[in-house]
């Protein structure tokens, strides 16, 4: 099988192991050009471990990984986003004991970035203002909520082609994830390409695409987002109607 | 008064390179969770670069060039040729693996150079006394302080106002995430081990010139002493190494000063009682620092 030419993400039987534990076991993945696709599942399922698995973070085996048509195995992670692919790690995980602008320098470092930084970060501090307003301050000393708008900025940073986000809206307030999900909408239609891990299963079916369930490491269901949003599966555990 | 300022300063100065020490301990520790017993090893090459640039012929500046050179050259290789193999492994195989290089290195220095002290001719306007009013203070001591603060100082200026610093202080925080923004591993590795390499060189350099020799064995105590620093201070946490180490030194200073003659040989022992009773009050270490080890 050839991937189709609006293929940037293809993956085939993807294995993710630690030891003896095996944290996705043999699935298949495609997104397309230009879609936001989500990967749905319940704690434990195995969402984390693709995710990083993809940029090289997890051990992990696949007969096909390509990105852009290019191979992704063996590639290590700083190699991987310099190629245009990259990840909001769960919890954020930003630099704490460095500055708002310092995050922000590290993600668009010279050698992984391929678009402009310093247009990058202007459009960023002006979305979330009060980014530019902490500029200077610890990222350690940021909200929840500021630390993953952070985390999501610092990652464009590098203006990626694809980009894995995952679960960006985990513990934050209601009115922080509209604004999270309200990014990730802009982001799509500038033309980037998204992989959401969620646990927020109606907004996420709201703004993607497609979407695909794991559960112990299986792909369980997948299809387009109203096929997912109207299955019995992912009404009784997730929509609870 | 003299005899306090004088305390003073061999405080600042024995604590200082104590500090210098462990900072370099503390700066590959806090990246690839290795606590690098070669590290005194470094001091030594460091020593040995000197006393044969001055051996043949070099002016003393050029040979402390050639010495701190040597000091970061050899760091950047024990980690190339030892430790990048065993990178992500575990704690103990690290120690082990750092043990065996330490090991190694005093085994070629008895062969291949002497398993004798090697006086090094240490200028004569650097031994000397200067004299302020009343005051008698030791020049090597003085100047140990000032380079001491030069490097702490510059350090600071490098961690925080270039990329690779603040890649450094990231990578001591969260080294997966460091990846993710393409910056290399391997460069950010090797850059903290030659850094780790000119704090030995600095902190070789000062010993040597109080001293006056070089010995196979030179960076063991020292050495020992910077990781006792290290764990006053937190490992991991670059502050805290300095801070121990300042407070090693006071507190060895203090205890030799004051301590009755009687119990002088017991300097070290109640200096780790000290220690101990510090981990009592603060078992992570005085400015401890949540360290996850992950690559
Ligand atoms: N680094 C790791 N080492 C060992 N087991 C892990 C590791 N990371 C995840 N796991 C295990 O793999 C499984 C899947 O985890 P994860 O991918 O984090 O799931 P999710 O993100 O869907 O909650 C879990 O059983 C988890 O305990
Ligand atoms: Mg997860």
């Amino acid at each position: 099988m050839t991937a189709p030419d609006d293929t940037l993400l293809l993956i085939e039987d993807l294995t993710v192991s630690y030891g003896a534990v095996e944290a996705v076991r043999g699935i298949d993945l495609t997104v397309r050009r230009g879609e936001i696709v989500t990967l749905l599942g319940a704690n434990g399922a195995g969402k984390s471990s693709t995710l990083n698995a993809i940029v090289g973070l997890a051990p992990r085996k696949a007969r096909r990984m390509e990105f852009s048509g290019s191979d992704l195995q063996g590639v290590p992670p700083e190699t991987v986003v310099r190629r245009g692919l990259t990840l909001v790690p769960e919890g954020r995980r930003v630099f704490s004991s460095l500055t708002v602008d310092e995050n922000l320098m590290l993600g668009g470092a010279k050698h992984a970035t391929r678009g402009d930084p310093a247009a990058v970060k202007a459009d960023m501090l002006e979305r979330f203002p009060i980014l530019a307003e902490r500029l200077h301050q610890n990222a350690g000393s940021l909200s929840g909520g500021e630390q993953q708008m952070l985390a999501i900025a610092r990652a464009l940073m590098s203006s990626p082609d694809l980009l894995l986000l995952d679960e960006p809206s985990l513990g934050l307030a209601p009115q922080v994830v509209d604004q999270i999900f309200d990014l990730i909408g802009s982001l799509r239609e500038r033309g980037l390409t998204i992989l959401l891990v969620e646990q927020n299963v109606a907004q996420s079916l709201e703004i993607a695409d497609r979407g695909y369930v794991l559960a112990n490491g299986r792909i369980e269901l997948q299809g387009s987002a109203e096929e997912l949003r109207a299955s019995p599966e992912i009404q009784d555990a997730y929509l609870g109607a | 008064m003299d005899i306090f300022l004088q305390q003073l300063l061999n405080a600042l100065s024995l604590g200082g390179t104590y500090a210098l020490l462990a900072l370099g301990l503390a700066v590959v520790f806090s990246i690839i969770g290795l606590i690098n017993f070669a590290h005194g090893e470094l001091m030594t090459v460091t020593g040995y670069a000197i006393c044969f640039a001055l051996i043949w012929g070099l002016p003393f500046p050029l040979a402390v060039i050639a010495g701190l050179s040597v000091a970061m050259v050899a760091a950047f290789l024990m980690e190339r040729v030892a430790f990048r193999p065993v990178r992500g492994a575990s704690g103990t195989t690290l120690l082990l693996t750092s043990f065996a290089v330490s090991a190694i290195l005093r085994v070629l220095f008895q062969n291949l150079i002497s398993a004798r002290p090697i006086p090094v001719s240490i200028p004569a306007s650097l031994s000397g006394v200067l004299t302020v009013g009343p005051l008698h203070l030791g020049m090597i001591q003085l100047i140990s302080i000032i380079v001491t603060l030069v490097m702490l100082l510059g350090l600071n200026l490098f961690l925080h106002r270039t990329m690779a610093g603040r890649a450094m202080r990231a990578a001591a925080e969260d080294f997966a995430v460091l990846r993710l923004m393409g910056l290399r591993a391997n460069s950010v590795v090797a850059t903290a081990f030659v850094i780790s390499g000119l704090l030995a060189g600095v902190a070789g350099l000062l010993w040597v010139a109080q001293r006056g020799s070089v010995d196979p064995l030179m960076g063991a105590l020292p050495v020992l002493k910077a990781f006792i620093a290290a764990i006053i201070g937190g490992l991991g946490s670059l502050s805290g190494a300095v801070a121990g180490g300042f407070l090693l030194g006071f507190i060895e200073v203090i205890l030799q000063a004051y301590l009755p003659e009687s119990l002088l040989p017991y300097r070290d022992a109640f200096a780790i009682l000290v220690v101990i009773a510090v981990l009592l009050f603060r078992p992570q270490g005085l400015l401890a620092r949540k360290t996850l080890v992950k690559l």
